[in-house]
């Protein structure tokens, strides 16, 4: 099953068993989704539970915030993560303080997706990876999944979860697993194990990181495509890396991550995200604060280089597998 | 208003070089030679054309993500039009604006934008500085109907009317927001219905009849140029491709049997009917038009195919903060 297929499962299942699931946004109804993951939602479930939002993000998120306070379990799509900034101020200053303001009187159980990251010549209003801009938020769970089978069990809890979440979806992941390699033919999730995705419902919990790649020589922290493609930088150097794929960002698991630097002593961290006040900066930090007597080399970042996501220089821009390769390089032999 | 030959000659030509810029850029996405999203604007040619025929160099426009039609008609040139599309160096913007946001200062063209509505308070911005400068110079945001339910659309036109500034909103109604048809994400038939609501005048335009559209653009921008404020002027219009690529017909969200309907009131074809029938020109001068600006675009496709891809070391220049890791970025 593809990633798109997994999400739009999730969404069924979610559906299927409570009726206060609805789902809306830009061409998400009668369409199917620009990605197709709303795809015959609104033939199976009508138009009351799945419906087309005018181009307003800020409109729709803010009446998903209005129908999670008031009872529903509204599930919404942001087409691009990039057209996320007009809702900004509806995700942060209601969604995440609704339940704080009115000391838990209220709260917002809301699903926010948002396709995200680059890898498709999207260009800057269309590439970009807004993560940590959610995670610096209290009150915000911040999802980024890297599989079919994590999407469709991370979304129906999202669902059920009593709290707003962002849930990130990166798009370059959708038809399967982006290993850097931009020029070689797409391996589709068919072939992956990843992409053996269930019948009916399970959930993967929030909070819970997972070990994609045991190893013992670094840790390496990341989290969407990158688990991939540091996954193709561990084969290709050699280096027996042990990938963590965070999967939520907030809540962290930090026991996984802590237990991990602990055993390897080196700790690496990759996103694709601009590198200044990415989310690797919180990582970095938290591992100094409860490893630091464990490492035996500085904590190293791949990221994105602090542009806008550019039009010319995608693949210079998007950390590939000989970037990171080079970075585990270094980390190891420190 | 009988327009004079010249200017009839000069709408057709605009129209006929939006029209072969947007077919080759289609041709060379196809072809996977032109990186990144496409929206092309045929069919919308006279609403670019007729308005842009009506302003100054120096008047600005404000673009979104179907803008080349804008620029050409503002005065873009092919080739460092085709080189941006395709990344280039030689490109209005070195390769790092793209289709979705190519922009030319030096033709007043404030940009493209691959952000809904966003180019609106801009062209407001740049009314602004234009009244503080009075110099007279008009801003023309161009925006589709999708936008005008976004809140930067209501802020923009709420500001142009209360500072009554040199704006004229031009809303291309095309029908559809990306895939969903008009009907389904506003109850009102007419985004003119929307200027009242500010305090400024409206006007319903053909968009499929250029002359339409430049007699309406002539007396809003008029109008704003006189110091009397903003007005919006919506014109009806369709692009007769699909949101983005080149495909048109045997789509999910829109009819063939529609898109059939506004081909037959294709822009440029009606206006030669109608200019030919008149005796402002011939169909051997409308031919020569239109072979003098193929050799253009061929020659434009040639210079952008064979211009180099910017240097590495181009990534973070045109970038206003200095970063921690700029050291380390080396190709």
């Amino acid at each position: 099953m593809t990633m798109i297929e997994a999400i739009r499962d999730a969404h069924f299942v979610a559906m299927e068993q409570d009726d206060r699931v609805v789902v809306f946004g830009e061409d998400v109804g009668y369409f199917g989704g620009v990605f197709r993951c709303t795809q015959g939602l609104q033939e199976r479930f009508g138009n009351h539970r799945c419906f087309d939002a005018p181009i307003n993000e800020s409109g729709i998120v803010g009446a998903a915030i209005g129908m999670a306070a008031y009872g529903l379990r509204p599930c919404v799509e942001i087409q691009f993560a990039d057209y996320m900034y007009p809702a900004y101020d509806q995700i942060v200053s209601e969604s995440a303080r609704l339940r704080h303001r009115s000391a838990g009187d209220f709260t917002a159980p809301l699903v926010i997706r948002m396709p995200t990251g680059g890898g498709i010549f999207g260009g800057q209003t269309h590439s970009q990876s807004p993560e940590a801009l959610f995670t610096h938020v209290a009150g915000l769970t911040t999802v980024v999944v890297s599989n079919p089978y994590d999407a469709k069990g991370l979304l129906i809890a999202a669902i059920e979860d009593e709290d707003p979440v962002v849930f990130l979806e990166p798009k370059r992941l959708y038809n399967g697993p982006f290993d850097g390699h931009h020029d070689k033919p797409i391996v589709p999730w068919s072939q992956h194990p990843l992409g053996e995705v269930p019948e009916g419902e399970y959930r993967v919990e929030l909070g819970k990181a997972r070990i994609h790649r045991p190893g013992s020589a670094l840790t390496v922290l990341t989290y969407g495509t990158h688990v991939h493609v540091s996954e193709a930088a561990a084969e290709e150097s050699g280096i027996d890396a042990e990938i963590i794929d965070l999967r939520t960002l907030v809540p962290l698991d930090v026991d996984t991550i802590v237990e991990s630097v602990q055993k390897t002593g080196r700790c690496l961290i990759v996103h694709e995200a601009t590198v200044t006040s990415g989310f690797g900066a919180e990582l970095s930090a938290m591992v100094q604060e409860r490893c630091f007597y464990n490492l035996e080399a500085p904590i190293t970042r791949v990221c994105g280089w602090d542009t806008p996501y550019p039009h010319a220089h995608e693949w210079f821009y998007f950390p590939g597998p000989d970037r990171i390769a080079d970075a585990m390089r270094k980390v190891v032999s420190t | 208003m009988e327009l004079n030959t010249d200017t009839q000659l000069d709408l057709h030509h605009t129209m006929v070089r939006i029209r072969l810029f947007e077919e080759a850029a289609g041709q060379l996405a196809e072809a996977a030679k032109l990186p990144g999203f496409l929206h092309l604007c045929v069919g919308q040619e006279a609403v670019a054309a007729g308005v842009c025929a009506t302003l100054n160099d120096d008047d600005q426009i404000a673009s979104n993500h179907r803008g080349h039609g804008h620029l050409v008609a503002k005065g873009g040139q092919f080739r460092p039009m085709m080189a941006e599309l395709m990344a280039k160096s030689t490109g209005y913007c070195k390769g790092k604006g793209g289709s979705m946001h190519i922009s030319d200062l030096s033709v007043g063209m404030l940009g493209a934008n691959g952000i809904v509505g966003a180019g609106v308070p801009i062209a407001v911005g740049a009314a602004w500085a234009n009244s503080l400068r009075g110099r007279g110079q008009v801003s023309v945001p161009f925006f589709g109907d999708g936008s005008t339910n976004i809140g930067a659309f209501h802020e923009a036109a709420n500001m142009a009317a209360a500072l009554k500034l040199p704006v004229v909103f031009v809303c291309e109604n095309n029908e559809y927001g990306e895939f969903t048809p008009r009907d389904k994400t506003m109850a009102i038939a007419d985004i003119v219905d929307r200027a009242a609501g500010y305090g400024m005048p409206g006007v319903i335009v053909d968009g499929m009849d250029v002359v339409a559209v430049y007699e309406a653009a002539s007396e809003a921008v008029d109008r704003a140029r006189r110091g009397d404020g903003p007005s919006l002027i919506e014109a009806k219009t369709f692009r007769f491709y699909n949101h983005h690529g080149i495909q048109n017909l045997g789509l999910r969200y829109r009819t063939d049997e529609e898109v059939e309907h506004w081909k037959q009131r294709d822009p440029i074809f009606t206006f030669e009917d109608q200019i030919v029938g008149a005796g402002s020109t011939t169909r051997e001068h409308i031919t020569e038009v239109w072979n003098h600006e193929r050799a253009n675009i061929a020659d434009a496709v040639e210079f952008a195919e064979h211009s180099p891809t910017p240097t590495t070391d181009q990534l973070l220049t045109d970038v206003y903060t200095i970063s921690s890791q700029t050291a380390e970025v080396s190709p």
